[in-house]
């Protein structure tokens, strides 16, 4: 087969203010024609920036340094070095039209003022002669060949009408209008959840076979690769550690690095687990229910639609000890549940109830003064940017001390003795005490807030998504770090996240959540051996694995319907107004569904 | 099918490749440096800010800067062009000097005819003993940075129609019209962040009632504004006691502005993770404010007041031009410029519009100055 595309020695340097850093070095590979290659890497191994170069895009400060990409359009015609392009209208040639690129974030790549329809034509009409007419029909039948149920209406529809999953497809069918023979999709579904990542993988492969187009796949999740990509590379500090076919590398790693990354990938394993611990519960959350009115358009007009209701009759406890696993893709509440158990929100209906060391339990919503600063005591918080949440202004030290001065506790010199302990205890350099944030990486900085929350010697954790911002490796050290101090302090946590395989590692227990309603709640092994609720197993079937004889079941992921409770079968399935109990069906696994009359 | 590819380099993730010294230096710098390596990349402000400082250190020591005193009076050169200086007198090298002045009046159109002497030849003198001052009002002196020759005169930039130099009273002018933007933007600044604070902060009802206030006196039209208040300034106060009142004036109208960015950035910082963390840590409203928000956006807050400074000094000149700001024996640059409102200035006597000069670079410079300033400001940006 002939090779569509060919990386030869690609050296790319960046010119910084401290002297020049290259950022991928000698790096080869090549494309076959209706293949597909992955670029896999975490963040700084350059990957992005060779797609970059390759689409002649590069940062003002990066210039290609040596080697060359051979680009051959078709079977029969030369190939062209894109590096020596002569021109700006040359690479518009290719760009685009040729070559095209997905991006990562869908909703930043489609402009909100323009139908859908206008921004995919656009790309045809900017590359080919077409009269309106033509372009639309050929629109449409890109639109309904990335899976749009409704072409027509999809074609008058602006970005913000449509949901995640449904933008990244337009942004697809934006890429691929013109028939382009090789398509650069960066990191296409790192910002989707699980299940719709699962149906974008499935599409991008389909399409691939059907419109005979190679695909380079830039990407940091190996499961991904592992279930689109024929050949890959891995990248690390802009050199080639190890490349070949996908199946073969990932069945036996041979460098390092790459058996270093596969063991950093969380997973569901059916491993021992020790049994939940039986506490008495630290935090109750009974009945709480949140509704958010929709806004209303005008001054003094009062909304007349009905409240979104975010969180619905949730009840969950979190056992002194436990790790308690909340796990939902965007939108379905978690967020909004945990803000209002860090009382940063009031619930509408139902109440949080807080256990303090006597043993008295406590409303959270009627806390004030005194009782409200103990449970902020208690009760300490993880946030999910570990670039947003530290002060840039403020040392390290200082901004570990600061729940402490806060809380007028210790002297000067007993809470820098404290700083000191608490930098060693997550794994920091003391020294660095007085830098900066800036000069940390994600994962130090995010140890840093870990230090920051453990200060006052809380009871509580509650981490929401403390490692979706960080590479595979660092994730995993940071996962580490909390199973270790949970066990070491005895906290009790509980732990948000949208990926089952990140909360697998801690949680004790496992509650999902689905459209703001809990669907199953479970021990962890008992959730991962036998889940019941269809959303669960969806959710399980939808994680890609890194494992080329497990692939996704893409017959499993039904098209957006996962999410969608009315969709579910029955005895699951939860219509509008409609209200299902949650069953207890093996102990302490309970499932929203209705009673099973007929089983029973 | 590729074949298989296995570097034989090592993975070492603790191993960095060493930081060049430029690096360690920012990766140990404090927020303070990182704002000062990037105000520094930004040559224009570099340059404006050492204009800036060199024209408020003048200001410092102007008596001894200006060769005559404000109101030294030369009768018999009235409206004199500007004299250049020269090196050379008949290819020989004489030092700096002017070349005197003959005096003819045009009878028929009454314009007095300057002509420069090429006999006259008047070396400056340097260190000199000249017109009496009182430095600041207090210390008696004499001491002049440049004199003219004995019976000589130096005009750099020409006399005004009551043969005061301009060059001197245009030094002296710059005392009051830089100060009179200082003096503004403090009052604007106390002003803006108060109001601009209590909006962002509490939100709600108050920031509707400030939001709106702010509307309604930005919608006035400014010049007739300016003009009624300081019309109202009584007649009989002393001219210093003007010149406060007309700063007061300025800032009261200035601060509107400054709230708005106040406002703006204290509710963009509010939402930020890290002011959540310490609301939740359970620190007081004061604390977050002082400790977070303050330092945030302290340096927002003093690039958009030097980008608020000319405004002050333009309004200043303004006001004063059309004679309702300072009134002589004051001298401003407005001041100056309302001597050159008629057609006569223009044609006859142009030098007499010199402070021009001045405004526009005091102007530009404190916009470059702001430029460099905010760009810097957010050491974390790009």
């Amino acid at each position: 087969m002939a090779e569509m595309l060919r990386v030869e020695d690609l050296s790319i340097a960046f010119d910084l203010p401290g002297g020049s850093f290259t950022a991928v070095d000698r790096v080869s590979f090549s494309i076959p024609t209706g293949g597909s290659v992955a670029l896999v890497g975490e963040s700084g191994s350059g990957k992005s920036v060779i797609s970059q170069a390759i689409l002649g895009i590069l940062p003002s400060a990066g210039r290609v340094v040596g080697g060359q990409v051979w680009f051959r359009d078709r079977d029969t015609s030369p190939e062209m070095d894109l590096m020596t392009l002569p021109n700006d209208a040359a690479w518009r040639r290719i760009r685009g039209q040729r070559i095209a690129l997905v991006f990562q974030e869908p909703m930043s790549a489609l402009s909100p003022l323009h139908t859908i329809g206008d921004q995919v034509s656009e790309a045809l009409h900017l590359h080919r002669r077409l009269d309106r007419a033509a372009g639309a029909e050929l629109t449409r039948d890109m639109l309904r060949l990335v899976g749009f149920p409704d072409p027509k209406r999809a074609f008058d529809a602006y970005p913000f009408e449509l949901s995640g999953g449904l933008r990244q497809r337009a942004v697809i069918a934006m890429a691929l209008v013109c028939r382009p023979a090789l398509l650069i999709a960066d990191e296409p579904t790192t910002a989707l959840d699980v299940t719709v990542q699962a149906q974008v993988l499935h599409l991008l492969k389909d399409l691939q076979a059907e419109l005979r187009m190679a695909l380079l796949m830039i990407t940091h999740d190996l499961g991904v690769v592992a279930n689109i990509a024929e050949d890959v590379v891995v990248l690390w500090r802009g050199k080639v550690m190890e490349q070949g076919p996908t199946a073969e590398l990932f069945r036996a790693p041979q460098h390092p690095y790459l058996k270093h990354l596969m063991a950093s990938v969380p997973s569901i394993a059916d491993r021992p687990r020790p049994t939940p611990p039986e506490g008495d519960a630290v935090l109750r959350v009974e009945g709480v229910t949140k509704r958010f009115a929709v806004r209303a358009s005008g001054w003094f007009k009062a909304s007349t639609q009905p409240p979104h209701v975010a969180v619905d009759s949730v009840d969950l406890e979190v056992r002194r000890g436990e790790c308690l696993g909340l796990v939902g893709e965007s939108g379905c509440g978690k967020t909004t549940l945990s803000k209002m158990i860090l009382h940063a929100l009031t619930p509408d209906e139902g109440r949080i109830l807080w256990r303090d060391d006597q043993g008295v339990e406590h409303s959270v919503a009627n806390l004030g003064g005194a009782g409200l600063k103990a449970y902020r005591r208690a009760v300490q918080y993880v946030f999910q940017d570990p670039f947003a949440s530290l002060n840039p202004r403020m040392t390290v030290a200082d901004i570990i001390a600061e729940p402490m001065v806060i809380h007028g506790i210790g002297t000067e010199a007993s809470r820098a003795a404290r700083v000191q302990e608490l930098l060693h205890r997550v794994g920091l350099d003391p020294r660095h005490r007085l830098r900066y944030p800036h000069s940390f990486s994600g994962g130090q900085r995010q140890r840093v807030g870990i230090a920051r929350a453990l200060a006052l010697e809380p009871r509580v954790l509650l981490c929401d998504e403390p490692v979706s911002a960080l590479d595979v490796s660092i994730q995993a050290q940071i996962l580490a770090l909390l199973a270790e101090l949970k066990r070491e302090l005895g906290l009790s946590m509980l732990f948000v996240s949208h990926n089952l395989a990140v909360v697998d590692t801690l949680a004790d227990r496992i509650a999902v959540m689905c459209a703001g309603r809990l669907v199953e709640v479970a021990p962890a092994a008992q959730l991962f051996r036998a889940p019941r609720h269809p959303y669960t197993t969806a959710l399980l079937a939808a994680v890609p694995l890194p494992d080329p004889d497990r692939p996704l079941d893409f017959s499993r992921i039904r098209d957006g319907r996962a999410s969608n409770p009315a969709a579910w079968p029955e005895p699951w399935r939860i219509g509008p107004g409609e209200r299902l109990p949650l069953i207890e069906v093996a102990p302490g696994h309970f499932v929203r569904q209705a009673h099973m009359r007929e089983a029973a | 099918m590729t074949r298989r590819f296995v570097s034989d380099q090592p993975y070492d993730p603790a191993h960095t490749v060493p930081l060049s010294a430029a690096q360690e230096r920012f990766y140990a710098a404090t927020p303070r440096q990182l704002f000062w390596y990037r105000f520094l990349r930004h040559k224009p402000a570099v340059v404006s800010a050492v204009i800036l400082v060199a024209m408020y250190l003048a200001c410092l020591c102007i008596e001894f800067l200006a060769p005559y005193d404000l109101e030294t009076r030369h009768s018999d050169h009235i409206l004199a062009p500007p004299q250049s200086i020269h090196l050379f007198h008949e290819g020989r090298l004489v030092g700096p000097f002017v070349y005197g002045f003959d005096y003819q009046l045009d009878l028929e159109t009454l314009q007095r005819n300057y002509t420069p002497n090429p006999q006259k030849v008047q070396p400056l003198r340097f260190f000199c003993h000249g017109d009496d001052y009182r430095f600041w009002g207090m210390i008696e002196g004499t001491l002049h940075l440049v004199c003219p020759a004995e019976g000589g005169t130096v005009f750099l930039l020409g006399t005004d129609r009551l043969g005061r130099d301009i060059f001197s009273r245009l030094l002296y002018g710059m005392r009051i019209s830089l100060t009179v933007g200082i003096l503004g933007i403090a009052i604007s600044l106390v002003l803006g962040v108060l109001f601009g604070g209590l909006a962002g902060y509490y939100g709600g009802w108050v920031d509707n009632i400030i939001q709106r206030a702010i509307e309604v006196l930005r919608s006035f039209p400014e010049l007739p504004l300016w003009m009624a208040l300081s019309a109202s300034l009584p007649v009989d106060w002393s001219p210093v006691v003007i010149y406060f009142g007309i700063t007061i004036i300025l800032g009261l109208l200035d601060w509107t502005g400054l709230a708005r960015s106040v406002r703006s950035k204290f509710l963009a910082l509010r939402e930020e993770d890290f002011c959540v963390a310490a609301e939740l840590m359970g620190a007081s409203p004061t604390r977050i404010i002082l400790r977070h928000l303050m330092p945030s956006f302290m340096s927002h807050l003093i690039a958009s007041a030097t980008l608020a400074i000319p405004g002050m000094i333009l309004g200043e000149t303004a006001l004063s031009f059309l004679g309702l700001g300072l009134r002589p024996p004051i001298t401003s640059w407005g001041v100056m410029l309302a001597e050159a409102q008629n057609i006569n200035a223009v044609v006859l006597y142009p030098w007499l519009m010199a402070p021009v000069v001045p405004v526009m670079i005091t102007v530009l410079a404190f916009n470059f100055l702001g430029d460099g300033l905010r760009d810097a400001a957010d050491p974390y940006s790009r």
